[in-house]
């Protein structure tokens, strides 16, 4: 191993090296980058939810002077498409109904949204002005948005092709059996659990540059997978794939939004290859929220079973998700991640997952943040706090009474979790919470007329993704690998830039994988650049999501840069005559041990690679540069164990979060700062689903939050403060220990906010509620009323005796 | 379609320009003057990514034609501070994480300094009433609390 003895970068609470760009305005995002002759390109989009297109008259809109184009869905042979849209999962044996899915709808519109044709030419204004000359005469069909609806006898069909709303059946489970184990167990709790629709919503839209450039192409564009993008552009532009560049300049947030390969990315290609223009487009709020996809929307039916001293014996989610209009990268995918944590922390018998894949006239769902883990840990954590309830239980005692504590630890279902203290994380938290100070201020509250409540959620996440023999073709399904490659070069005065298959956009790695670099050979991080997001330079990479960029490309780093070090220390060796392992790093130098004054610092090295002489060991290659690809032997498994307080009016329903307090394990902290970033992140995306944030259609399928005003996406004034720590296991997977924490506040938070809530109402006879928490809602809940209507999947609430109030 | 004048002073520099009377202060802003650290984020005035100060006080330039700014000082977040040298704000969203995409920096930023100039030594909760016209994804508001608090201790020139 060459890591330093004693690291000097990583573990401190290091300034980001890319926030002065950031800070002072020069960033480059993709609107910010016109090339010369720029040509705008305007979406028409379907108003309908499903219909027929009878006729789309372009001729208007072609007579203006300042039109260009104008391409529909009857173009994509011309413009040279050869395919649909990709889907990338394809689990072995089990039948997927994958609808074509092309850039620009033809014959039939599925969502409100649907792109039906692309206006193209000079302005940004006068290009929305002759979309709007563009008419499209639809002839309105059926159309379905409720997910339990779409599957009964004499529904509409999104599909006619299919006869039916069913995408695919798809199920994990292990153990012993499910039904014989939960027939013999004391206490069964079912509950039917409703994960709402969301937005990713990155405050940066997504937005394309497209330019023709020789015999080949560039593109820009707001992406977190730019690798992908090529890859699929070449694929079906039948461009060879050296010949196509993708750029993801600086991203403003992606959140999952943007782990996508997108019809408007392999449009604008085709249209400014054919018109031999540069072409941008730059999605406005209203369309994100419309037609970039959407995440969660499942209804899960759990039963959790325990005997009566709160052993647990097994836990059965039957899913039913809402995949939307289409299938878009990883549509399908999504529930099925969640399936694989969905043991949780605990020592269940038997684990089995049940999921089907519903079409409906929506915008289809992919990954955001969390990606089917949010949904898994919401139901189990929830569940967990009804058990305890059913059992007459404290319910944290339930909880450690059924901690895996021995690692690595198998679950029912043969996955292995890779480490953790599940007990260590929770005891700090509890350091940190106070509960007889909790049951004071309980009462306080309670004497001026107000719920408080305290929920807990301690949770594990599968992230890392991923060892490519498991997620690949004859595994999970995916087609492709995911590890992470990387490349550290030296130059000729000792500076280093590496180049990482990831590609950030918000994280920090510019600044950890140099913190990294740095203590391995013995360097300033501040003349360690990071480069990414850029096809034409580096290796083929594999992108940011599933908190793999640290895990996976952070490891990538450390093998490249230890093989860099390796190199130097055969070449120091060898001029200070001394043995390559009796070579160090300490000090800014590799030294020989014991005398640290005989040392050469990375220049001096660089330079004798640079210039080699008669000194050069015999055969070696000159130059200090290497390369790495990292593929994991397993995912790895943050846990930790989060408490929220919360107090409600219930005169109003309104609920105040008065303390949010998260204990995470991601391993060995690299940049302590960056990572409660990441959790205080998390958690906003999550308090933001819990409390405010909700994707709503009617039953027509309009959709009726599809701005800002209406998406209550949370402000400043909405979320509290809140109080991180962390306790460090390191994982056995990869050199640095760590594991993921982009995802983990949000995989945790849902649960948190919710068992608070109930908990605070529980005294008024709530025993049960599905977000989001609205004051509405919590209002109804209780006055045991309902009034909502709608064409989703609706949430309920449930009151003593378990008397179903509401649908 | 119609032109009309515009002159205004941004980040002390005079600029005349013939606009589409339509044109908001941002694109102008942005496509015009190539000022592009001013973002958009929404369509309907709601996230502040575009706040930048006009005459002195912190506005959302989605929210005001190009004309309507004729005559007006504009300070953009170009005008703020350079990396060599960082406006107070700037460094202390830079010291407390106060930041991640960046995205919705600059107007964080510009929406920050137009309460210290009018409260130089806000509560947690005037910050954030301050600020929630400012949408963020990344960072929870957490750290963007805590570094306007820090500029307010140092102190920010008015």
């Amino acid at each position: 191993m060459s890591v330093a003895d004693q690291p000097k970068f990583v573990g401190q609470p290091m300034r980001r090296k890319e926030d002065p760009r950031l800070l002072t305005g020069r960033a480059r995002y993709v609107d910010d980058i016109t090339p010369q002759g720029t040509l705008w390109c305007t979406f028409v989009r379907s108003s309908e939810a499903h219909a027929r297109i009878v006729s789309i008259d372009t001729s208007l809109a072609e007579q203006r002077d300042d039109v260009m184009a104008v391409f529909t869905g009857e173009d994509m042979e011309a413009l040279g498409i050869l395919d649909a849209l990709p889907m990338a999962w394809v689990p072995p044996g089990v039948e997927v109904r994958n609808a074509p899915h092309w850039p620009l709808a033809s014959g039939e519109v599925n969502f409100v949204g649907d792109p039906v044709a692309v206006v193209i030419g000079e302005g940004r204004y006068a290009m929305q002005d002759a979309a709007e000359e563009v008419f499209v005469e639809y002839e309105p069909l059926p159309a379905v948005t409720d997910i339990e609806r779409a599957l009964q006898d004499g529904s509409a069909i999104v599909h006619e092709e299919f006869g039916t709303n069913e995408v695919h059946q798809w199920s994990l489970g292990g153990g012993e059996d499910l039904e014989a184990t939960l027939a013999a167990s004391d206490v069964v709790v079912e509950r039917r659990v409703v994960n709402h629709r969301i937005s990713g919503a990155p405050i940066e839209p997504r937005g394309v540059v497209a330019e023709p450039r020789g015999t080949g192409l560039t593109l820009t564009s707001s992406t977190q997978v730019p690798h992908f993008v090529r890859l699929f552009l070449a694929l079906l532009l039948g461009e060879s794939e050296e010949k196509v560049r993708v750029i993801a300049p600086e991203v403003g947030g992606g959140f999952g939004a943007k782990l996508q390969v997108c019809g408007e990315e392999i449009l604008l290609a085709a249209c400014a290859r054919k018109l031999t223009r540069p072409l941008k487009w730059i999605e406005t709020r209203s369309e994100h929220m419309m037609v970039t996809h959407h995440g969660r929307d499942q209804i899960a039916y759990v039963r959790m079973g325990a005997k009566r001293d709160g052993t647990l014996t097994a836990i059965h989610s039957r899913i039913v998700a809402d995949m939307g209009a289409y299938l878009m990268l990883l549509t399908p995918t999504i529930p099925a991640l969640g399936a694989f944590v969905m043991s949780g922390c605990y020592k269940f018998a038997a684990v089995q997952t049940d999921i089907t894949g519903v079409y409906t006239n929506k915008c289809p769902t992919d990954a955001i943040r969390g990606a089917g883990r949010p949904e898994a840990t919401h139901m189990i954590e929830v569940c967990m706090d009804q058990l305890a309830d059913e059992l007459g239980m404290d319910r944290l005692e339930l909880r450690r009474k059924n901690f895996f504590t021995e690692f690595p630890a198998e679950t029912a279902l043969g996955i292995v979790y890779d480490s953790g203290n599940y007990h260590g994380t929770l005891d700090k938290l509890l350091e940190h919470f106070d509960q007889a100070a909790f049951e004071q201020e309980k009462q306080d509250a309670a004497g001026r007329g107000r719920l408080r409540g305290v929920g807990f959620s301690t949770y594990t996440e599968i992230c890392g993704l991923a060892p490519s023999r498991v997620t690949g073709p004859q595994g999970f399904g995916l087609q492709t690998g995911l590890w992470e490659s990387a490349m550290v070069r030296v130059h000729f005065t000792g500076a280093v830039t590496a180049y990482t298959g990831a590609s950030p956009h918000g994280q920090g790695q510019e600044t950890t994988f140099a913190q990294v670099i740095a203590d391995r050979l013995g360097v300033d991080p501040a003349n360690v650049e990071i480069m990414h997001g850029d096809t034409a330079s580096g290796p083929h990479g594999l992108g940011t999501y599933g908190s793999r960029t640290t895990a996976v490309g952070g490891e990538a780093i450390v093998r490249a840069t230890n093989k860099v070090a390796d190199k130097a220390k055969q070449i120091v060796a060898n001029l200070l005559e001394a043995a390559p392992e009796d070579i160090e790093v300490a000090g800014g130098k590799f030294s020989v041990k014991g005398s640290p004054e005989k040392g050469m610092t990375l220049a001096e090295v660089a330079g004798a690679a640079f210039i080699p002489d008669e000194n050069w060991p015999e055969g070696m290659e000159p130059g200090l540069e290497e390369t790495a690809f990292f593929d994991p032997s397993n995912f790895v498994f943050p846990f930790g164990a989060h408490a929220c307080v919360v107090e409600v009016d219930p005169e109003t329903g309104d609920v105040d979060v008065i303390r949010y307090v998260a204990v995470d394990d991601c391993g060995p902290a690299i940049n302590p700062k960056l990572i409660d970033g990441q959790v205080h992140g998390g958690i906003a995306h999550s308090l933001g689903q819990a409390l405010y944030e909700r994707i709503h259609y009617d039953e027509e399928g309009q959709l009726i939050t599809g701005t800002f005003v209406d998406y209550c996406l949370p402000s400043a004034a909405d979320l509290p403060s809140y109080e991180t720590d962390r306790t460090e296991t390191p994982s056995p997977v990869n050199e640095l220990g760590v594991k993921g924490i982009g995802e983990a506040g949000t995989i945790a938070a849902t649960a948190a906010v919710t068992n608070a809530v109930i908990d605070a109402l529980r005294p008024a006879g709530v025993t049960y509620m599905d977000m989001p928490l609205t004051p509405n809602r919590i209002w109804e809940a209780l006055r045991g009323t309902h009034t909502e209507t709608g064409g989703g999947s609706s949430g309920e609430a449930r009151r003593d005796g378990d008397r179903r109030e509401t649908q | 379609m119609p032109r009309a004048s515009v002159s205004l002073e941004v980040n002390g520099t005079r600029y005349d320009r013939e606009v589409e009377p339509r044109l908001l202060l941002v694109h102008l802003l942005r496509d015009e003057l190539g000022l592009t650290g001013t973002h958009v984020g929404c369509d309907t005035s709601n996230c502040g990514a575009c706040t930048c100060h006009v005459n002195g006080e912190a506005v959302k330039s989605c929210t005001l034609l190009a004309v309507q700014a004729d005559g007006a000082q504009v300070t953009t977040i170009e005008g703020m501070g350079s990396e060599g040298d960082l406006h107070p704000l700037q460094e202390a969203f830079w010291d407390n994480h106060g930041l991640q995409c960046g995205y919705c920096t600059p107007g964080m930023i510009m929406a920050s300094a137009d309460l210290l100039a009018r409260n130089p030594d806000p509560s947690e909760a005037e910050i954030r009433e301050a600020l929630a016209g400012n949408l963020c994804r990344c960072t929870g508001y957490h750290n963007i609390v805590k570094s306007v608090q820090a500029a307010a201790k140092v102190g920010v020139p008015s």
